[in-house]
């Protein structure tokens, strides 16, 4: 028996070691004869790994046209010197990881990045480190890529001087997992993107929005942290998206929005939490869309609602501690709202079954008055306002009729 | 100033005989602990305590003080048969009034905010809240003061003292709203501060709502208040007006007090 299974093993091993001799491993360090990845690369045949050592390569730009891996070993430095764009693939299957980019160069005229794919295939770029650069990954008419475990980080002053941590342009299937995107211009853009799978990145600081998307159908967002970014997260001009379980925080400022929807339909917005955003939601010109299951809590607004957003769906979300749970600017409703909690609610529950035998009118006279005359948000918190709100709340006349919740609920829900 | 001392300390032995005082701290410090307590969010709950001191130190200040005045007509009576100078009979009569009132108010929130672990350091709202609170029960004691020795009848100052908290705590904000919508077309923000700096509940109101960092909720509006109070100018001007609130009423009142025969 123990025979048996030693030959086993002696089989298994020459099957590792003649896979391994298709492909070569290339050693690049500054101490030896080998000591340019520009060099390695010309020497190295399809799919050879090439390992770069520690060190401090400046190399200009480095173009990849043929199927690699590039390795790093103890984190070596790639520098773009402040004027290059640093790596660029114009090949399938290059596999990039443990490499720390930096300074890919701020250029008016090209998208100078720190890596660019384009036109490729089954690329993977992963535990990199990104300091500083221009764009960090910048992906361009690609397919089935991911984009793993990277930390990206840039200084950006101003958002012409200061690109984007992860770009994507045309491409579908991309995944992109586990990257933490820090002060860039938009932490994740997407344009023309199908298929994509964006999960558990930690997007923060960045100039603009944390995530941008736009006609890009069919991408499913999850997991992600979204923090004190210049303006949120915007998305715009797409069919099918799925947002599950994100977070998004501390977006404040006069033009910040947690959210902000523009031309999306059919599309679903589950389990995530708005927390202290100036506005949670925004939408305009939404559609068809499910928000359920969300956690607005102490947002100047938890929801912006356009009159030209229709037929969309708000099923059991916390609303707690919101300035303004509801603004809209219309008088005629076309969304349902049904069985949400507001904390502001002051029904009563007769029968104890957790529902609220008063319906609930989400919208307020004075979100409507500050919506169409902003001076008067001055008056917040006034002795007169809340005469007035109460008022209004027994007899509707200014604020959408038919804007009711008839059951909301008396308990937190999520 | 001796005398005007003199009248001060009676006036505070006076009021702390009394249980008033007692039951208005007591009122402040269950509303302070009960909201920090129940509120997990230290800003959530400085916001409504704001908005309990908005509301009722006005209302207590400017009442409490009319019928403080109309209570003490024997006692001003036989204090005016003795040698003794109208101005500090005033002064001490009003000092003694409304120094019970700010301490009771100062004392039953800040042993709430203590209590609660809310540190001077810690908690910057809470010492605005203290510093306007204190404030406003200054300037409506010299309302309420102006009001008693103006009118002898007690039921008409009553009734003045109502309504002046009324105009100033609701009316003058539903004239604001109303010169926002009228003036639609117009930038009206720099008006409409101007206005609000006239009105001293509105402008304790408008310095908590910034402190909060709301006014980014406000967009262009908030920004110009933000720059305004932000600045020396908008803090020098802010302070001023409360000073003068304070003062003008009491001036006035001094003089007709001067004139006023008992």
């Amino acid at each position: 028996m123990l025979l048996f299974s030693y030959k086993i093993f002696t089989i298994i091993l020459f099957i590792l070691c003649s896979a391994n001799s298709f492909a070569d491993k290339l050693i690049v360090d500054k101490r030896h004869s080998l000591n340019s990845i520009k060099k390695a690369i010309a020497l190295a045949k399809p799919h050879d790994e090439i390992i770069i050592n520690k060190g401090f390569y400046t190399e200009e730009n480095i173009i990849i046209n043929i199927p690699l891996r590039l390795t790093g070993k103890d984190e070596p430095v790639l520098d773009g010197e402040g004027k290059f764009e640093i790596i660029t693939i114009n090949s399938d299957s290059v596999y990039i990881s443990g490499i720390i980019f930096k300074n890919a160069g701020v250029s008016y005229l090209k998208e100078n990045s720190a890596i660019r794919l384009e036109n490729v295939r089954d690329c993977a770029i992963t535990d990199c480190k990104f300091f500083n650069n221009f764009f960090g990954i910048y992906i361009a008419a690609s397919k089935k890529c991911l984009i793993q475990n990277n930390y990206i980080q840039s200084r950006g002053k101003t958002e012409t001087s200061s690109g984007n941590g992860i770009h994507l342009w045309n491409c579908s299937n991309i995944t992109i997992k586990n990257n933490n995107i820090i002060g860039h211009r938009d932490g994740i853009y997407l344009e023309f993107v199908k298929d994509a799978l964006i999960e558990k990145n930690y997007s923060k600081k960045n100039l603009r929005y944390g995530l941008h998307f736009m006609f890009s159908d069919g991408c499913t967002y999850s997991q992600n942290k979204f923090e004190n970014n210049g303006a949120g997260v915007a998305v715009m001009y797409t069919k099918n998206v799925e947002m599950i379980n994100n977070y998004f925080y501390d977006n404040w400022g006069p033009a910040s929005y947690g959210l902000l929807l523009k031309d999306i339909s059919e599309s679903r917005i589950e389990k995530n939490s708005f927390i202290k955003n100036t506005t949670g939601i925004y939408l305009e010109g939404c559609s068809k869309s499910i928000i359920e299951h969300n956690v607005f809590e102490k947002n100047g607004w938890a929801i912006k609602l356009m009159a030209n957003s229709m037929n969309n769906t708000f099923l059991k979300n916390d609303f707690i501690s919101n300035t303004f749970d509801l603004s809209t600017n219309s008088r005629q409703n076309f969304n349902s709202f049904d069985g949400n909690y507001y904390s502001k609610y002051t029904g009563y529950d007769l029968d104890k079954n957790g529902i609220g035998d008063v319906s609930y009118r989400p919208v307020k006279l004075f979100s409507i008055l500050a919506e169409q005359q902003k001076p008067s948000l001055i008056l917040l918190n006034s002795l007169f306002i809340e005469l007035l709100d109460i008022a209004e709340s027994v007899f509707p006349s200014l604020t959408p009729e038919t804007l009711v919740d008839n059951r909301p609920s008396l308990r937190r829900i999520n | 100033m001796e005398l005007i001392s003199k009248i001060i300390k009676f006036e505070l032995s006076n009021a702390f005989r009394s249980k008033w005082i007692l039951v208005y701290s007591l009122f402040f410090f269950l509303a302070t602990y009960l909201l920090l307590s129940f509120e997990s969010d230290s800003g959530k709950a400085a916001l409504s305590m704001m908005n309990i001191v908005l509301i009722v130190i006005p209302l207590v200040s400017i009442i409490f003080g009319t019928m403080f005045v109309y209570n003490s007509i024997d006692f001003i009576r036989m204090a005016l048969c003795q040698p003794i100078d109208r101005n500090s009979l005033f002064i001490g009569l009003f000092f003694g009034n409304s120094i019970p009132l700010a301490v009771g108010f100062f004392s039953g929130t800040s042993i709430a905010c203590i209590l609660n672990g809310i540190t001077l350091a810690l908690g910057s709202n809470f010492l605005l809240i203290l510093g306007v609170g204190i404030a406003l029960t200054f300037i409506f004691t010299s309302i309420a003061f102006l009001i008693a020795i103006i009118f002898s009848d007690k039921t008409k100052g009553l009734g003045f003292s109502i309504i002046i908290w009324l105009v100033l705590a609701v009316v003058y904000d539903g004239i604001i709203l109303f010169i926002v919508y009228f003036f639609r077309d117009y930038p009206v923000e720099n008006a409409v501060l101007a206005i609000s700096l006239f009105n001293p509940i509105d402008l304790a109101r408008i310095l908590f709502v910034l402190g909060f960092d709301i006014s980014a909720l406000m967009g262009y509006t908030g920004a110009i208040f933000n720059k305004f109070f932000g600045s020396s100018l908008g803090i020098i001007l802010s302070i001023t007006m409360m000073v003068i609130w304070f003062i003008i009423p009491i001036l006035f009142g001094l003089k007709s007090f001067y004139k006023k025969d008992f």
